[in-house]
């Protein structure tokens, strides 16, 4: 074998947490845990083709990102007869009780390209490279939708990478 | 202010739980030491080593990662066959060891050498490194032939401790001399306690 991967357990302990958190940012707490399993299914079924070792982190946060896209489509499909943006909404806001409920709403309401970008820099802290190839969009374009996005919640950051 | 975003911290539920593919792997306390045991989905036993700690069970796991596949993951099932007849041998109710085998994880020098060995030794037998070498076709290599036991992916199962120095004493062992005395002790029927 050319490329030496790690063995997926590796993985698995060192992400888990990371691709959870950007599963439950993307898709909310009901549908956060599934969309994290989806994810790592996918991963484990492609690990062995892949090609080198590098960024595994932002490989595996990419295809979170792309299952919980996969989950909304299929939230559209399945639910016509239902409103889907207040359907994406539901599913992205937290509960209540968490403490930063009032930002998350907030974060829902945004526009979904902008959420997904900021979601991605800031929760999943991916530089804009990984979020361009993740949206399928340029660097400039990536960088555009996050500080649009900081400027609509407020948030007193700067996006450095 | 920090950025709320960057502590974003909802309750999980644990890490993901995965079927079982390319390779299992469990491991288990055993009256020799600490064993990884790692089979393919059906039963065929890849790996039978020595993991006294972390390190040395990461350094198998990678190298099953490299020569047999990265899908590496740990369920005990796939391994339960092998696992019994293990415990079946080191309990002395077995002197057979019939576990079906993978030799992946082996090198063509080690495959001769250990091949050598399971043909020729038998339980409660012994032979020297340098009579090994000559029955394995290496002739004068008893040396690289200590050191191809010594990395012999199939502990217990292909039975290295069964060969000792000509100079006396046990000699090296993966488990460490204690467990390769206990193996020998086992097998001459002399084990005490």
């Amino acid at each position: 074998m050319i490329v030496s991967l790690p063995p997926f357990p590796h993985l698995v302990d060192e992400h888990w947490r990371d691709v959870a958190r950007l599963a439950h940012a993307l898709a909310g707490p009901s549908h956060g845990d599934d969309v994290a399993q989806q994810a790592w299914t996918q991963a484990l079924a492609a690990y062995p083709r892949l090609t080198h070792a590098r960024n595994l982190r932002s490989w595996l946060l990419t295809i979170t990102h792309r299952c919980a896209m996969d989950h909304h489509r299929t939230a559209r499909r399945t639910t016509p007869h239902e409103d889907p943006s207040t359907l994406i909404d539901a599913a992205t806001r937290p509960p209540p009780d968490l403490p930063d409920g009032e930002l998350w709403a907030r974060v829902g309401a945004l526009p979904p390209r902008q959420r997904e970008a900021v979601v991605l820099r800031f929760v999943a802290d991916l530089d804009h490279r990984a979020i361009a190839a993740a949206l399928g969009t340029s660097e400039g374009m990536s960088r555009r939708l996050v500080s649009d996005a900081v400027a609509e919640l407020r948030l007193d950051v700067k996006d450095t990478p | 202010m920090t950025n709320p975003l960057l502590t974003f911290d909802p309750p999980l539920s644990g890490p993901p739980a995965l079927g079982t593919t390319d390779v299992s792997f469990t491991t288990e306390d055993t009256a020799v030491g600490r064993l990884l045991v790692a089979a393919t989905p059906g039963g065929t036993l890849l790996a039978c080593a020595y993991a006294a700690d972390v390190a040395a069970e990461d350094r198998w796991l990678q190298r099953l990662a490299d020569t047999v596949s990265p899908r590496v993951l740990r369920h005990a099932a796939p391994t339960d066959r092998a696992r019994r007849a293990i415990a079946a041998y080191l309990t002395g109710a077995s002197r057979s060891l019939d576990v079906p085998f993978d030799l992946a994880l082996t090198s063509p020098f080690q495959r001769d050498v250990l091949t050598a060995l399971r043909e020729r030794v038998g339980y409660g037998e012994r032979t020297t490194y340098a009579a090994l070498a000559t029955a394995s076709g290496h002739s004068g290599a008893s040396r690289a032939v200590g050191t191809a036991l010594g990395g012999n992916p199939l502990c217990v199962v292909l039975p290295c401790h069964r060969v000792l120095p000509a100079s006396g004493g046990v000699g090296g062992y993966a488990g460490g001399p204690a467990a390769k005395a206990h193996l020998l002790a086992l097998e001459a029927g002399t084990l005490s306690g």
